[in-house]
């Protein structure tokens, strides 16, 4: 994988990496042509990168940009290679590593939402209850007959695993959850 | 390389053309006098345009690595971009090694690709294969032309992407229907270029001068110049030289900077790394300030990464910045073109040279002297059999004269070559240094031999490296291309079973080379010429013929079998954890890995 797991530099003495991972959110303005997405992801599978979540969509049709919002995990100085690495690529516009933004702000981490769509299945205590929940979280019901539910909810990431996370025993059939999207607090663009 | 001066107007008044001829005149307009390539059934509409034309000479090759290769060596002895041209499938799938070896090389290079049809990809078709697929890792990009009037654009563009920044590989895959479809043309000076892609040209104003300041008070520095030095052009190694001259300070390189400061020079120390220098790996061990110049700490280079040169402060230029604290961490990273670096760097020397004490570094310098008397490029010489660092100092001696070329292969050759053949000048040296790629060398020297064919170009080769890509021998004698191949015959992967030796308790598996070809009729055979040499006393005569041979010579040189190529960090030591040739008995080369190390192996 990458030199940095192995201080010596030498499959023959394999050291442990000792510095400490982190998470952070990289925004990265691309250019929407055939494959931009497959040449991202390509650089994180090729180079021992992780993605803990990734969303992608144009965000201004007229000049065919794309954002791609990456979620990933590593050193400090992994995450410094990776902006280099993306960086490197030729349809890559620009990249913004929203969290050490976040930090230069003053903030602990930037504005990061995610939406998923929930189906619970039940009748009687257990359906009740979990329209009370539903409730409680301000999710909505998007899609509904007498056995289930359709739930939308939005929000961070944690509140959305705590959702899902207390659907389960109500009778939770399916998730699906669209990944964070995400920007900096402030009137500055990225 | 465009020049919109220098571009021809096309005739048709209104550039209509078919997408095979826009390929022509884009290349035209890119300054390309020769491509490299292989016909097949998705490339025949430009085939048949490369017929009718006159202005770009195209070599036929016998395998597309071997056009790949080709195509590199042209490039980096020449500092142009180089061009191939391959069919779909196979075709495209047997260059991806040289792509990816110019990816690690840094080497301009173009790739043309066929495709099938566009109605047909996707359909699993004959010789059908996802070229931009497999290629985009080892490009640095790649296009997919699915409009003859976006052709011209995208070319040019490959051009500008490939040579400018850190240059590197890319690929144009050209389907057959847009290669027949008309289009229009649009001239290099007309065509849009990509939002995208414009390296910056950073203002290092500050970084220079801290490095320059931290360089004046330097007790022990070394400088660490590397290919980047070479790509950034001939006034790039010519400020390395001023640098150095006005500094004082001493210099080592990696294989791929080699040249750029002359072997001659007073203040060379010869390469480091896994088989550098005594004094070239200590000094970088020992040093307070290290500037390191279009190199990028490769683990060849650095060896054991938490021991590498544990005590000094790095001063990093580099145009990719990638490159930057990828493996090693540096003080002054500086963001730019080696050449644009060097001059602002030279100047504020030069302005600020009164106020440096010049004997600050003597202590410095008296132990690289004492480092320099271990003489760690020594060598039992024989009477007997021809020892290979012997065969390459002779060839040295009997070239350097010349006009002369050398590529290699990779592998126990290669680090001779590149420890005992002194290298005067920049792109005068072809070696495949990122990926290590056997077969690289004859090629290459073929595609030297295109841009120079009044030069001395030589393959320094191993007898298992060659066997590699031989068949282009029908290539260099089809075209009069008189390339010398010198093979070190020693009848193993001499590398490979050096480090089954050191590592691998002397299991030597696989790395014989038993069926050896006889050379001298493999050679006759191509219609060119063989020379077998077994004797030191006949050697100088054998190469002498060789060099005076205008025909394409395979010279079998029969070397020492179980040689092997010291000095030597063993993988995972330090620097100063070298083994010496006159420490390297059986006994220490079987000890080189701990207990602990081997249990690892």
């Amino acid at each position: 994988m990458n030199a940095q797991h192995q201080p010596t530099g030498s499959a023959y003495f394999i050291a442990k990496e000792t510095a400490k991972a982190e998470n952070h959110t990289l925004s990265v303005l691309v250019d929407n042509e055939p494959g931009v997405l497959a040449r991202v992801i390509g650089l994180f599978s090729g180079r021992g990168y992780n993605i803990e979540s990734l969303t992608v969509s144009e965000t201004e049709h007229q000049a065919h940009l794309s954002r791609i919002t990456i979620v990933t995990r590593g050193t400090p100085h992994v995450l410094e290679q990776i902006k280099s690495q993306l960086e490197r690529i030729v349809p890559v516009h620009r990249v913004v590593d929203l969290t050490v933004r976040a930090h230069e702000l003053g903030q602990e981490r930037a504005l990061e939402r995610e939406l998923a769509l929930i189906k619970v299945s039940g009748t009687g205590e257990s359906r009740v209850e979990a329209l009370r929940l539903a409730d409680a979280f301000r999710a909505q019901v998007i899609d509904a007959n007498t056995e289930h539910f359709v739930f939308e909810i939005t929000g961070k990431v944690s509140k959305v695993d705590q959702f899902i996370a207390i659907m389960k025993p109500l009778g939770l059939i399916e998730v699906c959850r669209t990944g964070i999207a995400a920007m900096n607090r402030g009137p500055q663009g990225m | 390389m465009t020049n919109p001066q220098t571009t021809n107007a096309p005739t048709d008044p209104d550039n209509q053309m078919t997408g095979a001829a826009i390929v022509l005149q884009a290349l035209k307009d890119n300054g390309v006098e020769h491509i490299f390539g292989y016909p097949g059934g998705a490339v025949l509409p430009i085939y048949d345009e490369i017929f009718q034309q006159d202005d770009i000479q195209h070599i036929l090759v016998r395998h597309e690595q071997g056009a790949g290769h080709m195509a590199e060596g042209y490039a980096r002895s020449t500092g142009k971009v180089g061009v191939m041209l391959v069919t779909s499938g196979p075709g495209a799938t047997n260059a991806v090694t040289p792509l990816q070896d110019a990816l690690m090389d840094s080497i301009p290079l173009v790739c043309l690709s066929g495709q099938v049809p566009t109605s047909l990809i996707g359909s699993d078709a004959f010789q059908e294969c996802d070229t931009v697929g497999i290629t985009r890792p080892c490009t640095k990009h790649n296009w997919l032309v699915k409009d003859v009037n976006d052709l011209a654009r995208i070319i040019h563009e490959a051009f500008r992407v490939a040579s400018s920044g850190r240059p590197g590989p890319v690929v144009v895959d050209i389907p057959k229907d847009v290669q027949f479809a008309t289009g229009t043309y649009t001239p290099p000076s007309a065509s849009e270029t990509a939002k995208t892609y414009h390296p910056k040209a950073r203002n290092n104003g500050d970084a220079i001068a801290q490095a320059v300041e931290l360089m004046r008070h330097a007790k022990r520095p070394v400088i660490y110049s590397g290919g980047g030095v070479v790509n950034s052009g001939p006034e790039a190694s010519q400020l390395l030289r001023e640098l150095v001259e006005q500094s004082n300070f001493p210099i080592t390189s990696t294989l791929m900077g080699l040249g750029s400061y002359p072997a001659s020079g007073a203040n060379w120390l010869g390469m480091l790394g896994m088989h550098g220098t005594y004094e070239a790996n200590m000094a970088m061990h020992d040093c307070d300030v290290m500037v390191c110049i279009g190199a990028r700490f490769d683990d060849r280079i650095t060896g054991r990464l938490n021991a590498f040169s544990p005590n000094s402060k790095k001063i990093h230029i580099d145009i990719d910045p990638s490159s930057i604290n990828k493996t090693v961490h540096v003080d002054i990273p500086i963001i730019g073109d080696v050449g644009t670096v060097l001059e602002d760097m030279v100047r504020l020397w030069r302005a600020g040279s009164k106020s440096v004490d010049k004997t600050a570094i003597n202590p410095w310098w008296d132990s690289i002297r004492e480092w320099r008397a271990r003489k760690s490029l020594s060598y039992k010489s024989n009477n007997d059999v021809i020892m290979p660092q012997y065969a390459i100092q002779r060839l040295y001696e009997l070239t350097k004269h010349r006009d002369t070329y050398i590529t290699t292969e990779v592998g126990q050759h290669q680090m001779w070559a590149a420890q005992f053949y002194g290298f005067e000048q920049p792109n005068r040296w072809m070696t495949s240094g990122g990926l290590g790629t056997m077969g690289y060398g004859f090629p290459a020297a073929i595609g030297v031999q295109v841009a120079h064919p009044e030069s001395l170009v030589i393959d320094i080769a191993g007898d298992a490296s060659i066997q590699m890509c031989i068949q282009e021998m029908a290539c260099a004698v089809q075209y009069n291309l008189p390339v010398k191949i010198f093979i070190l015959n020693n009848q193993y992967m001499g590398m490979v079973r050096q480090w089954q030796q050191l590592l691998h308790g002397n299991r030597l598996s696989n790395s014989y080379t038993e069926a050896m070809p006889d050379f001298v009729k493999l050679a006759e055979a191509y219609g060119g010429m063989g020379i077998r040499c077994e004797k030191p006393g006949d050697l100088d005569e054998a190469i002498t013929r060789m060099i005076d041979t205008p025909v394409p010579v395979i010279f079998d040189c029969r070397v020492a079998n179980l040689t092997n190529c010291f000095p030597m960090i063993p993988s995972g030591k330090a620097h100063n954890e070298m083994l010496l040739p006159d420490e390297a008995t059986d006994d220490a080369v079987a000890n080189a890995i701990d207990a602990k190390g081997r249990q690892l192996v």
